[in-house]
């Protein structure tokens, strides 16, 4: 069995996180991913973290996770017989995707009008930080500073601190996984109708526009004119809030309606016999708040998260205990389940990544290869085009390809 | 509707609260007649409203515009309609309602099924075994169907019985102890929708490249998301870096996970503002250094102060180890401009950086209107033009943008029962008297 888009092959130019992860999304599933480098390589194999800490681009836990199941060639598209060797690969792509800065495809020569007179229903699809039409097309981006201005960062933190982003590279992954379905639309578009068009996917407007909070701040703002702030801290009530316990921290919503099962939950304590707690009207009491805190506080100091977890799912609270990642990599259930994959890698040894996002029962993901070396796949790309060795020489030694 | 990628797909959406809802608008935004089925007798949560479909008129006079802010802050009749946390999820999809838990209520969703090329579904494991709503039924309605089910941590092991919102399920997967301000407790964290947000571009992608397989073969398939398994992505050098090197990270705040590689300083800088935080009032410039050069440009549009021509902030590895100090700095040197002043220098010189832009700014915004992505739009419902976002991309080739503004709930009762199942007028009557067709929630709730 094999991936659903094992009959798709897509020229991917791009680099750093949100690109790269759309297309990964494809070549885990099935796609023949040819991932073109420029000389030196994708930016991202110089972030780390690396394996033995040293700066290795062979060995970025960066470079290597978003970049499964593609193989790796690597072409001097300044050069004109770069550019030739990418016009032979386009002859039998699907669908194009880059991450240049808007204007570099076209500077270079192989912008979309380029590829579209030479293959009429293959897609082009750019992701950039603002898009290829804006008055910030041309400005820098990072997560911080993109989910800074597109995303719902400003209500994200405490009232009195300066607002605060997610974890990493979290927003930039959003979008890459959005502009997943960006790809996917032109591949149908290019295969059902025959249609191919360029797709300007802009980072900033999938946040704008899609996800998180943004949305719902800017409608709330024009219905009411009230605005979203920072929260002043930690609003604690009867069995809602993220709560301290025996090992960490647990993230629990047994309040409103559910709390008439806080008395299974808590293993019936003598405390909680009082008739009063079965008034709903006791959890907006602060009193009573109190009271209950100061009983509850030393039940959860009794009990480590996973035993409070397991209590929340028999009374069917909301709740997830806040693991950290050691303690994701030991958990059995995900083991279970199959999530983890190992892969092997020439300079990683084995390497246990984070496996498949969804399962699907006819056409399952797979890690058919690890992240490529950097021009891993040259030779056997340019040969697949068509290049006899003597030609992927010549291209090698003037240096507009990298043959590994 | 010319050259939609979707065009001619039609998918029965059972699907709830965000992770749900937002994966069929991308559906739908891309060409499918995405047919969303609710209930007037059962309210799911954090889907169309909250807390619940009445809301008291108090609740709408005060409180975060986002929660609470309905139009003219008047909950009017059906606030389900129009609530600003969900409206934007319905663009571009049609609403009919019918009670599926009556036999008869599962056998017109059998009906519908044999139509559609797929249905999802995200809600708890036990909802549909209760509805009897399985692969093997939805096969029986139609061999070729693609099901796909996004329960919180999929359908088997251990956790599959847990309740879970997208918040919860990031807690499991280390996101809260890696978010958030370095040194505080992970409950100073906000609440965020981020795995909802992944789970539904995942949900959509994965349908899509399952009709893409039925093309191809002819075969339909099962498909299942542990929404926990799919959010684990977002935090992959997290996960990378215990893979390779045992170190387990916690949270840094607005700092980069690549300090080491370059990118520092990296925050969130005080600017002159019109007010305090208390009032939203208070600006804030987000600034990331991503290289050597980059940080030489900064030194220039600061010009160039003393304390930054230190040698050793010249190299990644000393910027690195002088975060506290470059913060201070920073921090000292961007109070004494507006934000959008520093926006321009600093993106002229090729630095990134960007505003925190407030929600009431973002209308205004020459990006946000250049790409029009907020569209005035009337609903079904009169409480005025609000501009609606808009898809996420355009198809320059494929009819795209708004086609639909938000649908209300039951809006395309007779389009389903008449149109799509060919009902008759007494027929109709017969379902509404049964409670299958409404326009409002049931008082009863």
């Amino acid at each position: 069995m094999t991936g659903p888009l094992n009959d798709v092959r897509v020229l991917d130019l791009t680099q750093h996180i949100a690109g790269p992860y759309a297309t990964k999304l494809f070549a885990d599933y099935g796609a023949d991913v040819i991932k073109i480098e420029r000389p030196g390589g994708d930016p991202s194999r110089r972030l780390g973290p690396y394996k033995g800490g040293e700066p290795h681009p062979e060995k970025s836990g960066t470079f290597f996770y978003f970049n499964t199941n593609k193989r790796s060639v690597v072409l001097d598209l300044k050069d004109e017989r770069g550019r030739e060797a990418f016009w032979r690969l386009l002859e039998s792509a699907d669908l194009v995707v880059e991450s240049f800065r808007p204007g570099v495809m076209d500077d270079l020569g192989i912008g979309f009008d380029a590829i579209h007179e030479r293959r009429a229903n293959v897609p082009l699809v750019s992701i950039t930080n603002f898009g290829q039409v804006s008055p910030y097309r041309d400005y820098k981006g990072s997560d911080l500073v993109l989910y800074a201005f597109a995303g719902e960062m400003f209500s994200t933190g405490l009232l009195e601190r300066e607002p605060v982003k997610m974890y990493g590279t979290a927003a930039l992954v959003q979008s890459g996984s959005a502009a997943a379905t960006a790809l996917m639309g032109a591949l149908m578009a290019g295969r059902y109708q025959g249609v191919g068009q360029h797709v300007d996917f802009s980072i900033a407007d999938s946040h704008l526009v899609g996800v998180d909070r943004r949305h719902a701040t800017v409608m709330g703002y024009q219905y009411s004119g009230r605005k979203s702030l920072r929260s002043p801290g930690a609003a604690i009530g009867m069995l809602n809030g993220v709560f301290p316990c025996q090992d960490g921290w647990v993230d629990l919503q047994g309040g409103g309606p559910r709390f008439t099962n806080a008395r299974e939950f808590l293993g019936y304590p003598d405390w909680m016999e009082d008739t009063k707690w079965d008034d709903p009207a006791i959890q907006m009491n602060p009193e009573a708040i109190e009271e209950f805190n100061a009983f509850f506080y030393v039940w959860l100091l009794e009990h480590t998260k996973r035993e409070i977890w397991e209590a929340a799912r028999k009374v069917r609270f909301l709740c997830g205990p806040l693991f950290t990642i050691d303690e994701v990599f030991e958990d059995e259930n995900f083991r279970a389940r199959g999530f983890w994959e190992l892969a092997e890698h020439e300079e990683l040894g084995q390497v246990e990544i984070p496996g498949r996002p969804f399962l699907m029962s006819e056409t399952p993901w797979e890690l058919r290869r690890p992240a490529p070396l950097l021009g891993e796949h040259t030779a056997e790309v340019l040969g697949e085009a068509g290049y006899d060795a003597g030609a992927i020489n010549e291209l090698a030694s003037a240096g507009v390809a990298e043959v590994r | 509707m010319a050259n939609q990628p979707l065009e001619g797909v039609r998918i029965l959406d059972l699907g709830g609260v965000w992770a749900g809802t937002f994966s069929t608008v991308l559906l739908a935004d891309l060409g499918a007649e995405v047919l969303k089925q609710e209930n007037q007798f059962v309210w799911q949560p954090n889907t169309r409203a909250v807390p619940g479909p009445r809301i008291p008129a108090a609740m709408t006079q005060a409180g975060a515009g986002w929660i609470t802010g309905l139009p003219n802050s008047d909950p009017g009749e059906s606030p389900w309609n129009y609530h600003p946390m969900f409206v934007s999820l319905y663009r571009n999809k049609r609403s009919f309602t019918l009670d599926i838990r009556q036999p008869e209520g599962r056998e017109i969703l059998g009906r519908l099924a044999a139509m559609s090329d797929a249905v999802l579904e995200n809600s708890a494991v036990g909802t549909m075994e209760k509805l009897g709503i399985s692969y093997e039924w939805l096969r029986e309605q139609r061999d070729d169907i693609i099901f796909l089910r996004a329960p919180g941590y999929g359908v088997t092991g251990e956790y599959a019985s847990a309740r879970t919102m997208g918040a919860h399920l990031e807690g499991t997967m280390g996101h809260q102890i890696l978010r958030g301000y370095e040194g505080l407790d992970p409950n100073s964290n906000s609440g965020i929708f981020a795995a909802d947000y992944i789970a539904a571009t995942q949900i959509a992608l994965a349908i899509m490249m399952a009709i893409w397989h039925r093309n191809n073969t002819g075969k339909g398939q099962f498909i299942e998301m542990a929404q926990a398994e799919n959010a684990a992505a977002m935090f992959a050098q997290a996960y990378m870096n215990y893979s390779l090197t045992g170190e387990v990270e916690g949270a840094i705040g607005n700092r980069s996970i690549y300090a080491a590689d370059g990118q520092a300083p990296s925050g969130v800088y005080p600017c002159l503002s019109p007010g305090g935080a208390d009032t939203g009032d208070d600006r804030w410039i987000a600034i990331t250094v991503t290289s050597n050069p980059t940080w030489e440009a900064l030194r220039t549009v600061m010009g160039d102060p003393e304390w930054a021509q230190a040698p050793e902030l010249a190299t990644a590895a000393g910027r690195a180890a002088s975060q506290d100090l470059l913060d201070e700095k920073l921090a000292e040197w961007t109070a004494g401009f507006e934000d959008e002043d520093l926006f321009a220098r600093l993106q002229a010189a090729g630095v990134a950086a960007a505003p925190v832009l407030e929600a009431s700014r973002v209308l205004d915004d020459p990006h946000v209107q250049a790409r029009n992505l907020y569209i005035p739009q009337e609903l079904q419902d009169d409480i005025g033009i609000y501009r609606y976002p808009r898809p996420v991309y355009d198809f320059p080739e494929s009819e795209g943008g708004i086609r639909r503004p938000p649908v209300a709930f039951g809006q395309d009762n007779d389009y389903v029962y008449r149109e799509l199942l060919g009902m008759s007028d007494e027929e109709c009557a017969r379902l509404e008297a049964e409670g299958h067709i409404a326009t409002a929630f049931s008082e009863t709730l």
